[in-house]
C-alpha cells in the first residue's frame, strides 16, 4: 500500500536525504505502522472525543508583561554566519 | 459593467494583536528597534522551550470574534504548521487548524445599495514571523548569496480572519477592509498600519457566469499593502480572468504577488506540490476552555462599534450621513470631532472644518489626525471666534493656515496679524464715507442704476481694511449712504 514514492515524498517535506536502502527500509517500517493503524481504525469510536493532549489541562495563561530576553549578541552567538546584526541564511529567493 | 460573468471574492486577513509582550514568550511585541533585539529562546525556537500562551492576546482576539458576530468555540487547540521558510526558526509556526477561536459570523457594511452583509467564515490566533531582508534590498553588495533574517517579530501574536466568498466588487472589498479596520481600531485590538505590515491583506478571486452558483477556477492574490492597491489588484485580477475565459481560455489556481509599480498581478513561481503543512496538534499549548465568563467578560469591554458610532453622530449631532460616516471612519476621526464638540463648538461647524480644511491638510501633507499641532479644544475656539463674528470665515481659514503650522492658540494668531474682524460700526462708517468721497465716478454709476458698481465700493472698503471688515456692516452701511443720496 504504501510506496517508495509516497517514502520519498515525505522524506523531501523534512527535508531528508535518504540513500537507496534507506528509502527500501522506512517503505518497509512505514508499511508496519500503517497497517498497525488499519487495525486500530477499525475499531467503533464514534462516541470518543479525539485526544489532541494527554494531560488533562486547559487555558494555561500568562500576564501580558514584558520580561527582557536576549541581548543581540546572545541571539547571535549560535548562528553559522551573521551580517549587521542579522542571520544569514542561504538565499531563498 | 461585467458583462456576462461575476467576481467572487473572498479575503483573508492578517492583524497584528495590540499587546505588550508576544504571543507564547514575554519579548517585547513593540516595533521597531534594531534587528534581533526583542528574542528568547522560545522565539528563535531553541530545543527544550515551552510556549505559553498570552491571556490579554486571547481576550484581544475574543473581542474581535465578538465583533464580528462569531461563535466563540467552547473548546479550541493550537496546531502546528509544517515549512521549511527562515523567517520562522522552529521551522513551523503555531497556528490553528480544525478548531479555531471563532467560527460563523458576519459584518454588516453600509453601501450605497443599501446593508450588504459579507460572511466570516473564522478567526483564528497565531504567531507571526520574522522579517526577511534579502540581500539585494538591504544595500549591501557582500551576502548576495544570504538572506538576512530579523526575528523581532517572530512571535508577535497575529489574528487571520477569513470572509466567506461573498465579495463581488474591488468597491465592496475596500468598503469591507475600511469597515474591518475601524471596528480592531475602535476596539484597540490592533494597531491597523498597514504600512508596518499589522494589517495586512490577501484575497481569492474567482470569476463564474453570472447567476451561476458554482465556483469558478481561483486565484490566491498577495502583497496588496493600501487599500487602494487592494482595489487596483483586484480590478486588475478579475479583468484577467475574464479576458482569458471570454477568449475561451483556461485558468490556472496559483498564487499571484501584486506589483503596484507595474499594475499587474504575476504568478509567484510555484512548487512542483501543492503546500503540504502536515498540521498536527502542538503538543506544548494545553487547550482554551474559555467558558462562558470569560466571553461574557470580554462582551462588557466592547466599546462602541463604528457602525453604532455613525448612527449615534446622526442621531445626536444631527450630522449628514456623508459627515457622519467620514468622522467615524477611524477612532481617532471620532474621538477627535467629540473632543471638538464637548469643548462647546457646533457639530455641523467642527465637521465642515474637520472635512474641508483638515482633511486637505493631512491628505496633502500623507499626515494622520493624531499628527495635528491643532488640538479639538483650539479648533473649538477658533470656530466660537467665528461664531461670535471676531473673525471672518475666510480669515479663520488664513488663522487655522498659521495654528496648523504653528499649533498656536487662535487669539493669538488673530492678535499678532491683527486679523480680528472690524465690526465698529462707527469706524465702518468712516471708512465707507472714505470710499464714496473718492469714487465720485462710481458713485454715480450706481444711482444711474450700474448695480455692479456696489460690489466695487464693497471691494474698496475691504482692501483698505485688508478684509477685516464685517462684510454684513459694510453692505448695510453702504446700502445706507447711497439710499440717503438716491
Amino acid at each position: 500500500m504504501i510506496t517508495d514514492k509516497d517514502v520519498e515524498y515525505v522524506a523531501w517535506l523534512a527535508r531528508l536525504e535518504l540513500t537507496p536502502e534507506e528509502k527500501k527500509r522506512f517503505t518497509r517500517q512505514l508499511g508496519q505502522v500503517l497497517e498497525h493503524a488499519e487495525k486500530i481504525k477499525s475499531l467503533d469510536t464514534a462516541e470518543v472525543e479525539p485526544t489532541s493532549h494527554v494531560v488533562p489541562l486547559s487555558n494555561v495563561m500568562r500576564e501580558d508583561v514584558v520580561e527582557p530576553g536576549l541581548t543581540q549578541e546572545e541571539a547571535l552567538s549560535n548562528a553559522p554566519r551573521r551580517e549587521g546584526g542579522y542571520f544569514a541564511v542561504p538565499r531563498i529567493v | 459593467m461585467m458583462g456576462d460573468y461575476e467576481a467572487v471574492i473572498g479575503l483573508e486577513i492578517h492583524a497584528e494583536l495590540k499587546t505588550r509582550s508576544k504571543m507564547f514568550c514575554s519579548c517585547d511585541a513593540s516595533f521597531g528597534g534594531e534587528p534581533n533585539t526583542k528574542t528568547c529562546p522560545v522565539c528563535l525556537g531553541l530545543p527544550g522551550v515551552l510556549p505559553v500562551l498570552n491571556r490579554r492576546a486571547v481576550e484581544l482576539a475574543v473581542r474581535l470574534a465578538l465583533a464580528l458576530n462569531c461563535r466563540i468555540a467552547e473548546r479550541c487547540i493550537f496546531h502546528r504548521k509544517n515549512y521549511f521558510y527562515p523567517d520562522m526558526p522552529k521551522n513551523y509556526q503555531i497556528s490553528q487548524y480544525d478548531l479555531p477561536l471563532g467560527i460563523g459570523g458576519y459584518l454588516e457594511l453600509e453601501t450605497d445599495d443599501g446593508p450588504f452583509r459579507v460572511g466570516i467564515t473564522r478567526v483564528h490566533m497565531e504567531e507571526d514571523t520574522g522579517k526577511t531582508v534579502h540581500a539585494s534590498e538591504s544595500g549591501r553588495i557582500h551576502g548576495a548569496e544570504y538572506s538576512l533574517e530579523d526575528f523581532n517579530r517572530a512571535g508577535v501574536p497575529l489574528l487571520e480572519i477569513v470572509t466567506e466568498p461573498d465579495i463581488r466588487t474591488p468597491e465592496q472589498a475596500r468598503l469591507f477592509m475600511q469597515e474591518l479596520k475601524s471596528i480592531m481600531e475602535h476596539l484597540e485590538v490592533s494597531d491597523c498600519k498597514m504600512e508596518e505590515g499589522s494589517l495586512r491583506c490577501d484575497a481569492n478571486v474567482s470569476l463564474r457566469p453570472r447567476g451561476s452558483s458554482e465556483l469558478g477556477v481561483k486565484t490566491e492574490v498577495k502583497n496588496m499593502n493600501s487599500f487602494r492597491a487592494l482595489y487596483r489588484a483586484l480590478e486588475y485580477e478579475i479583468g484577467r480572468q475574464r479576458e482569458i475565459l471570454e477568449g475561451g481560455g483556461r485558468l490556472v489556481q496559483e498564487t499571484r504577488h501584486w506589483d503596484a509599480d507595474a499594475n499587474v498581478t504575476t504568478p509567484l513561481r510555484t512548487k512542483e506540490y501543492a503546500y503540504d503543512y502536515r498540521y498536527f496538534p502542538e503538543p506544548d499549548l494545553v487547550p482554551l476552555e474559555l467558558g462562558r465568563d470569560f466571553v461574557e467578560k470580554v462582551r462588557s469591554t466592547l466599546s462602541e462599534l463604528p457602525a453604532e458610532r455613525r448612527r449615534r453622530f446622526r442621531e445626536d449631532y444631527r450630522l449628514p450621513a456623508h459627515d457622519a460616516a467620514l468622522l467615524s471612519s477611524s477612532k481617532a476621526m471620532g474621538d477627535y470631532f467629540e473632543s471638538a464638540v464637548a469643548a462647546g463648538a457646533p457639530p455641523k461647524a467642527v465637521s465642515n472644518w474637520m472635512m474641508g480644511e483638515i482633511s486637505a491638510y493631512l491628505n496633502a501633507r500623507g499626515l494622520e489626525i493624531g499628527d495635528l499641532r491643532v488640538t479639538p479644544e483650539r479648533l473649538a475656539e477658533l470656530i466660537d471666534l467665528v461664531e461670535k463674528g471676531t473673525v471672518s470665515v475666510t480669515m479663520a481659514k488664513a488663522v487655522l493656515e498659521d495654528m496648523l503650522e504653528s499649533g498656536r492658540p487662535p487669539r493669538e494668531v488673530v492678535e499678532e496679524k491683527g486679523m480680528a474682524q472690524i465690526s465698529d460700526r462707527a469706524e465702518i462708517e468712516r471708512l465707507v464715507d472714505e470710499v464714496l468721497e473718492d469714487n465720485p465716478k462710481v458713485v454715480e454709476d450706481y444711482r444711474k442704476g450700474k448695480e455692479k458698481a456696489l460690489g466695487f465700493l464693497v471691494g474698496q472698503v475691504m482692501r483698505r481694511t485688508r478684509g477685516r471688515a464685517n462684510p454684513q456692516l459694510v453692505n448695510e452701511i453702504l446700502a445706507e449712504r447711497l439710499g440717503e443720496g438716491g
